[in-house]
């Protein structure tokens, strides 16, 4: 199909051959899982099991809390070991409430897992509600909760569904193994998303990288003649939702819109796959594909991993590493972030974990900007990186936001191509905290005003009714002692 | 406030094989073909005033590192020192005494780069203030051009001859030659028509290949070229500032040659005479001084293109690419102030793109 240019963009070395011929493996189940209640953006769920509770596969462990949020379930039948806190699969390495769980080695279902004869008889409400249940998440990285972005239906006209197999990051190879082994699974997840959606036309998108995936989509669409197969120029990042729409439609999604704006909602394939197991078989979202790679990794493998398994599980299976690494990072390299440890656990956004060398990384001391203009071409949305970075580095927030801060994705294109090796993501990422954090502060502290004012306004009420009442007394008695009116008088 | 960069960092983690370095190494490699034709063409006296300019200059960017406590190993090796050095004294004329070499490069290093913050921080390109600095201060010894001797011909000075040379001592009777642009234009200003002065297209021809008096890396436009094509090819540099320089100089030349083809030269007589191609490829599309939007280029280098000839044509000196590079040089934060990329999601004016058909049903 036709496709459209996208601005800037970079070609990074993809290191892709390290996993892509590796099959999906299942991780052995390991002594303990960590499943942490908030694996997805929005409120974090509500523990719904106690310490000691036996659970079957599939039941659930954490309850959905509020409109944005997503329950969680048990990876595998066990025991409770205690709801408490443990460290976050994040950066920042702070610990959130998690349940442990001992796997009893049984892997049994839980009853309440029982197959959908036909899910194209439900109403788009009634999947869009199962997909909620089943805690499915998007799980390209972004963990927006699925059934949300179904639900757009509702307040959009949605004509297009996009599936997003562009995998631009370099390394991962889940989604390609995933589209190659299960591409009718995935097309079923799909079609039944489709449906929910109202949707009449279907895009499954795959770079030219991963032409075995391309062939196996291909031949497994070929069940509906809606979908059509787009074969993306190989770019990073062709896999951001608003650069992929355009590179689909030719059209940008408006500046702080959604791609909804402009009709077309898009869901990663391996959400599709989880909508398949969800709506087919009634299994909740449990386990992932998970790619395990770089070249600090001894044998690098796509694994499917059941949620909660710690870093340090999925690296042993891979045979530890091959020298010591200079950085251990989930997901890819380009969006990644550095894990603290290889305690944490995998949750239902992790794509990759990467064990990268010293050489991989090529981090250098930063020198001074040389004004050359690399990152305003590879920057895919039009920004001007090195002044939003003077800006920032020289304190001066608000002029970054002036130049389009908050309209920077974080891609990381410019820090790639950056001669001066400057850290230019570093720079954004602590400007957009910190403008958040101001934010939250003015409105903290409009919060505080108006509650004080409408304070001083109450005791203002008070203050005028106690007078008003005084000056009544007044009248009264003074009415009594004379007999003459004098309302007209105070009045005037 | 500052902020520096604490440990835990942000992606991405892997990095194009690029630096500073590399690209200042490129730049030298592209700049060597023309810089060792200029060796051959004139001899010890212009190895000897080379190796000045960029002893200079690497000293003096190591005395201000030093000043400035700024770790010198690393910046010194990143190259930019060199590459100022290097562009300056092939804007020389190449006889030039050694302490014209060295003048420079301190006006070029100290002066033009490190007073303003140093690397990345000047505003204008230093070989560029240099080499105006040096016209203005020294005129006879920067308007005294040799004809090309090659280096091993019997005429040619020597290595000791060269040295003398060098250090101003005269002794060597040196053919002196007008450079095409002088001669054209003293010509030109005593009443004489071009098609008296320029008879045929033989100096078109000796100015491609560089056989003709001139400073050092401006007189063979050919491997000048061949350098710019390698930058290009590199990606160092983009098309977009020497297309729009070369273009609007030639664009401007032909139109003002068929006005009148006796007082006004044709475009190729532009382009390959002084430093335009040197100037087009080397020192317009220096990162630090140019803007950095594309469309910011293009006017730069049309800027750029357009002054260069209104100097030559009508102003006081016969070259004019310093000046015009230092006037527009001048411009570019106003340029990259006004001419951004359109961000994405919103149109030219900033505010976010609206459909008619936007598909969000309102209620
Ligand atoms: S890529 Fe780096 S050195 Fe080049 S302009 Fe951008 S920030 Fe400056
Ligand atoms: S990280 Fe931001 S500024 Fe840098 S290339 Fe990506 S979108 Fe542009």
């Amino acid at each position: 199909m036709k496709l459209f240019r996208i601005r800037g963009g970079v070609h990074p070395h993809d290191h892709k051959h390290l996993a892509a011929e590796q099959a999906i493996e299942d991780l052995p189940m390991p002594a303990l899982l960590h499943v942490p209640l908030q694996q997805h953006i929005g409120a974090p769920a509500k523990p719904a099991v106690r310490r000691g509770q036996r659970v079957a596969k599939g039941d659930l462990l954490g309850l959905s809390q509020g409109a944005i949020s997503a329950p969680v379930h048990a990876p595998t039948s066990g025991r409770v070991m205690g709801v408490g806190s443990y460290p976050a699969h994040h950066a920042s390495g702070l610990s959130i409430r998690t349940v442990t769980l001992m796997p009893d080695g049984e892997d049994r279902w839980s009853e309440k897992v029982r197959s959908i004869s036909d899910p194209f008889a439900l109403a788009p409400e009634e999947i869009a509600t199962r997909v909620a249940e089943a805690g499915i998440v998007g799980m390209g990285g972004a963990t927006f909760p699925s059934a949300v972005k179904l639900n757009l239906r509702t307040r959009y006209r949605v004509h297009t569904l996009v599936v997003n197999g562009a995998e631009c990051e370099p390394y991962l190879t889940c989604d390609d193994r995933l589209m190659r082994e299960q591409a009718d699974a995935v097309v079923d997840g799909v079609r039944i998303m489709a449906h929910a959606l109202g949707a009449e036309r279907i895009i499954i998108a795959i770079e030219e990288n991963k032409p075995q995936a391309q062939a196996a989509m291909s031949l497994a669409a070929a069940v509906d003649r809606r979908i059509r197969l787009a074969r993306l120029p190989t770019r990073y990042p062709m896999g951001s939702e608003k650069h992929l729409v355009q590179a689909l439609t030719g059209r940008e999604t408006p500046a702080r819109g959604l791609t909804a704006d402009i009709g077309v909602v898009v869901h990663n394939g391996a959400t599709a796959f989880a909508v398949h197991e969800a709506l087919r078989y009634g299994r909740p979202l449990i386990s992932r594909v998970v790619t395990v790679s770089g070249a600090a990794v001894a044998r690098p493998r796509n694994l499917r991993v059941p949620l909660g398994a710690r870093v340090q599980d999925l690296l042993d299976y891979c045979g530890g590493f091959n020298e010591e690494p200079a950085g251990l990072i989930s997901g890819g390299p380009m969006m990644g972030q550095p894990l603290p440890s290889t305690r944490v656990p995998i949750v239902k956004g992790s794509n990759g974990v990467l064990a990268l060398t010293r050489r991989e990384i090529d981090r250098q001391a930063p020198m001074p900007c040389i004004r050359c203009a690399s990152c305003v071409e590879a920057c895919p949305c039009g920004l001007v990186p090195l002044e939003m970075a003077a800006r920032t580095r020289s304190g001066d927030l608000e002029g970054a936001v002036g130049l389009g801060l908050m309209d920077c994705i974080g891609c990381g294109s410019c820090a790639y191509v950056c001669p001066a090796h400057l850290p230019l993501v570093q720079f954004f990422n602590y400007a957009k905290g910190e403008m958040a954090a101001r934010g939250r502060a003015r409105q903290k502290l409009m919060e505080t005003k108006r509650l004080a004012e409408q304070r001083s306004a109450r005791m203002e009420a008070i203050k005028q009714a106690k007078r008003e009442a005084m000056a009544r007394r007044k009248r009264e008695a003074a009415a009594k002692a004379t007999d003459q009116p004098t309302a007209s008088v105070s009045e005037s | 406030m500052q902020i520096e960069t604490p440990a835990t960092s942000a992606g991405p983690f892997a990095h194009a094989p690029t630096s500073i370095q590399r690209t200042m190494v490129l730049v030298m490699l592209a700049l060597l073909p023309a810089t060792v034709f200029g060796f051959w063409q004139f001899g010890w006296p212009a190895i000897f005033l080379f190796l000045t300019t960029l002893g200079t200059a690497v000293a003096a960017e190591w005395v201000c590192l030093r000043i400035a406590g700024k770790p010198q190993r690393r910046y010194l090796l990143d190259g930019s020192a060199v590459v100022a050095g290097w562009l300056l004294a092939l804007s020389l004329p190449p006889w030039a005494p050694w302490w014209i070499g060295a003048i420079g490069a301190l006006i070029a290093i100290v002066v033009a780069k490190q007073v303003f913050g140093g690397l990345g921080q000047n505003i204008f390109n230093p070989a560029m203030v240099a080499r105006v600095a040096l016209l203005i201060s020294f005129p006879l010894e920067m308007t005294s051009y040799v004809r090309p001797l090659p280096i091993f011909s019997p005429e040619a000075p020597g290595f000791w001859q060269g040295i003398s040379i060098s250090l101003g001592q005269g002794g060597f009777d040196a053919v002196t030659g007008a450079t095409l642009l002088s001669h054209v234009r003293t010509e030109l200003s005593q009443g004489g028509t071009l098609s008296d002065i320029l008879p045929g297209m033989a100096h078109l021809f000796s100015g491609a290949i560089g056989t003709i008096a001139g400073s050092m890396g401006e007189t063979s436009a050919l491997l000048i070229l061949l350098g710019g094509g390698f930058l290009l090819l590199k990606r160092v540099i983009s098309w977009h500032i020497p297309v729009a320089l070369v273009g609007s100089l030639a664009l401007i030349a032909t139109l003002m040659n068929l006005y009148d083809a006796d007082r006004y030269a044709g475009a190729p007589y532009h382009l390959v005479s002084g430093a335009t191609l040197l100037v087009a490829f080397f020192i317009a599309t220096d990162p630090v001084t140019s803007p950095v939007s594309k469309s910011g280029q293009i006017l730069f280098g049309a800027g750029c293109g357009i002054l260069v000839y209104v100097i030559r044509t009508w102003a006081g000196y016969p070259e004019g690419v310093g000046f015009a590079i230092l006037l527009m040089n001048a411009c570019t934060p106003t340029i990259d102030h006004y001419l951004r990329p359109r961000v994405y999601g919103r149109d030219r004016r900033g505010t976010p793109i609206e459909y008619a058909d936007n598909a969000e049903m309102r209620k």
